[in-house]
C-alpha cells in the first residue's frame, strides 16, 4: 500500500505547500479521488489518490511546506485481505507469467514477455500501451492473441469522468501493485523519467506510455530526488492566499525556449467560412437558456478534436526521435489568467463529449484555471493544444508548440469578410486557422490535410 | 415592473464585479465598450449576460448582444424589455 506523498508537479518543483485536505482521516478513497490541494510556487492544484485505501492518519498539517516525496498521509488497505496479489484467475492465466516486479527507482527492467507473442503483436500491444505480461491469453496454450490485446486496451482506456470508476470485470480492473508496461519502461529509460516518480497510472493501475509522457512533459529538467527522510520536520508557513493557477514567467520561458530550440516548426493556414456554424449556433442557442448557450469557441474545439482523431499523426508526442500517438484526444486549451499567467490544461477525451459537454467543460476549465484550481492530470496530458485568441481581437495566431506535443492550432477572431462563393461575392463570418506542426513528426502536407478536414467538419455543424 | 436606468446600471455594475472583482465600474463612461474596458472574453461575456438575466428576469438572446455592449445599451434594453 503506497502512502500518499507530495507529488512532483513540475520539473522546477522541489517542495509544495499543503493547502487543505479534501478527505478526512478514516475516509475510504479510491484511485483518482481528489485527496488534497497543493500549492506549488505557481499554482494550486488538486492532487488525487494514486491508490485505493483508507486514510489512516494525516502526517502533515495544512500550511506546511514539505519536500517532494514527503509522506502526507498514511493509507491502509481497503480490507485485511491483501489486494496486491496477482492471483491466477483463469485457466489462461496459469500459463501466463505474473506481472513483473513493480518499477523501482532508477532500474530499468525488461519484463518477461510471453514466449508466444510474435513481434507484430508485441508492437501492437506497445502501441496500445498494453502490458503483455499481464494478459491472460485466449489462444492455444494460453498464448496471447491480437483480440486479447485489443480487449485489454479497451478495458484500460481512461474513463471520461475522473471519479467514475470502471466496473467491468477482468484482469485489467482489479487492484494490483504498481506496474509499468514494457513500452512505458523503455520510454521512461529513454526520457530519464523515474518510473517511481510517475504519479499517474492508466485505468488498469499500470503505468503506460501516456503517463510516462505526461510526466516527461511536466518535467523540463530532471525531477529532483525525494528527500532522504520523509519524517523531516516540516516548515510551517501560513496558508497561501487563494489565487489563479498558471505558470510563472520563468516556467513559460523555459518551456517556450525549449520549443523554439528543439522543434522545427512549420506553419500552414487557411481561412474558413464560419457562416454555417454561426448560423446553426444562433438558431440552436435561441432554444437554449442563457447558461446552456454554446459559443463558437466550444464548437471549434469539438471540431478540432474530431479532426485530431482523423489525423492521429498530429495528436501525440515527439519523444526521443520518434512520434508517439496520444492514447486519445485530450485537447489542451490555452487559458490566459488575469495577471498575465498562461496555462493550457486538457479537456479529457474531447472527441467523445457532446457539444454541450464540451461547452460545460470549457467553462469549468477556464473558471478553475482563473480562480479555483486545476487537477494534476489536466496539466499533465494534453495531446494537442488549441490557442484561441479571437477574443483578444487578433485575426491570426501563429503559435508555438508545447513540447513534447507535435502540433498546435491557432484560432483567430471571427471576422466578416467578403467571400466568393458559387461565382458570387457575399459577406461571411470567417475565421483564420493556423496549424503549427513539428516538422520532425509530420510535413506540411499532413498539416494541410488536418486543416482541410477541419474546414469540412465546420461546414456541417449539425454533426458536431 | 419597469427597471429604471439607475437599477439597470446597478445590475450591470454588480455583474461586472462578479467577473472582474476589482473593476471600477462607476468610472466607466456610459458609451464605453464593456468587453474592451474590462477585457471580457466570450466566456466572461456569457457569464455577464447570465448574471443580468438572473437579476433582471428579462430574456436576453444572442441577437441582443450588440445592444449589451455598453452600460447605456444595457440600461436601455433592460428598461425596454421590462416595460
Amino acid at each position: 500500500m503506497a502512502d500518499f506523498t507530495m507529488p512532483s508537479l513540475g520539473a522546477d518543483m522541489d517542495a509544495g505547500t499543503l493547502v487543505e485536505w479534501l478527505v478526512r482521516e478514516g475516509d475510504t478513497v479510491h484511485r483518482g479521488d481528489p485527496m488534497a490541494v497543493v500549492d506549488t510556487d505557481k499554482s494550486a492544484i488538486e492532487v488525487e489518490s494514486f491508490d485505493d485505501g483508507v486514510v489512516e492518519r494525516f502526517l502533515v498539517e495544512p500550511g506546511a511546506r514539505v519536500a517532494v516525496g514527503t509522506t502526507l498521509a498514511s493509507l491502509a488497505p481497503l480490507d485485511d485481505a491483501p489486494t496486491k496479489v496477482p492471483a491466477a484467475r483463469s485457466p489462461g492465466a496459469a500459463t501466463t507469467p505474473a506481472a513483473g516486479p513493480p518499477a523501482r527507482h532508477g532500474h530499468h527492467r525488461r519484463p518477461h514477455t510471453p514466449r508466444a507473442a510474435p513481434p507484430p503483436l508485441r508492437h501492437h500491444a506497445a502501441e496500445l500501451g498494453v502490458d503483455l505480461t499481464t494478459l491472460a491469453g485466449s489462444g492455444p496454450d494460453g498464448t496471447v492473441t491480437r483480440a486479447d490485446v485489443d480487449r485489454a486496451a479497451r478495458a484500460s482506456a481512461p474513463s471520461p469522468l475522473p471519479l467514475q470508476r470502471r466496473a467491468e470485470p477482468g484482469a485489467a480492473t482489479r487492484p494490483r501493485p504498481r506496474r509499468a508496461s514494457p513500452y512505458a519502461r523503455r520510454l521512461a529509460a529513454e526520457l530519464g523519467v523515474d518510473l517511481a516518480s510517475v504519479t499517474e497510472v492508466g485505468g488498469d493501475g499500470a503505468v503506460h506510455a501516456a503517463q510516462v509522457l505526461g510526466a516527461a512533459s511536466t518535467a523540463v529538467a530532471p525531477v529532483p530526488p525525494p528527500p532522504p527522510a520523509a519524517t523531516s520536520p516540516a516548515r510551517v508557513e501560513p496558508p497561501p492566499k487563494p489565487r489563479g493557477t498558471g505558470a510563472s514567467r520563468t516556467t513559460i520561458a523555459a518551456l517556450m525556449s525549449r520549443a523554439k530550440r528543439e522543434i522545427p516548426h512549420y506553419y500552414v493556414a487557411t481561412t474558413v467560412d464560419l457562416g454555417p456554424l454561426t448560423e446553426w449556433l444562433r438558431r440552436s442557442n435561441r432554444e437554449r437558456g442563457v447558461s446552456e448557450r454554446i459559443l463558437p469557441a466550444a464548437a471549434l474545439l469539438k471540431a478540432t478534436a474530431l479532426t485530431a482523431r482523423d489525423h492521429p499523426e498530429l495528436n501525440g508526442f515527439w519523444v526521443d526521435r520518434a512520434f508517439v500517438p496520444g492514447d486519445d484526444v485530450h485537447l489542451g486549451v490555452a487559458v490566459h489568467v488575469r495577471g498575465g499567467a498562461l496555462v493550457a490544461p486538457a479537456i479529457h477525451r474531447t472527441a467523445d463529449l457532446t457539444l454541450p459537454e464540451v461547452m460545460a467543460a470549457l467553462r469549468d476549465l477556464v473558471a478553475r484555471a482563473r480562480s479555483g484550481r486545476l487537477r494534476r492530470a489536466e496539466l499533465a496530458d494534453p495531446t494537442l493544444t488549441v490557442t484561441d485568441l479571437g477574443d483578444q481581437g487578433v485575426e491570426e495566431v501563429i503559435g508555438v508548440i508545447y513540447p513534447p506535443q507535435v502540433a498546435l492550432l491557432g484560432i483567430g477572431r471571427v471576422v466578416e469578410r467578403p467571400w466568393a462563393m458559387d461565382g458570387l461575392i457575399g459577406v461571411r463570418p470567417t475565421v483564420r486557422l493556423t496549424l503549427s506542426g513539428d516538422h520532425r513528426a509530420t510535413d506540411g502536407a499532413a498539416g494541410a490535410r488536418f486543416l482541410n478536414t477541419l474546414e469540412e467538419r465546420l461546414q456541417h455543424p449539425e454533426a458536431l | 415592473m419597469t427597471i429604471t436606468p439607475e437599477q439597470a446600471r446597478e445590475m450591470v455594475a454588480r455583474a461586472v464585479r462578479r467577473i472582474v472583482p476589482d473593476a471600477d465600474v462607476g468610472s466607466v463612461p456610459d458609451r464605453a465598450d464593456l468587453r474592451r474596458t474590462f477585457e471580457l472574453d466570450s466566456l466572461d461575456f456569457l457569464s455577464f449576460v447570465e448574471l443580468l438575466v438572473k437579476e433582471s428576469g428579462v430574456r436576453l438572446d444572442e441577437d441582443d448582444y450588440p445592444d449589451l455592449a455598453t452600460v447605456a445599451g444595457c440600461a436601455d434594453l433592460l428598461a425596454r424589455r421590462s416595460a
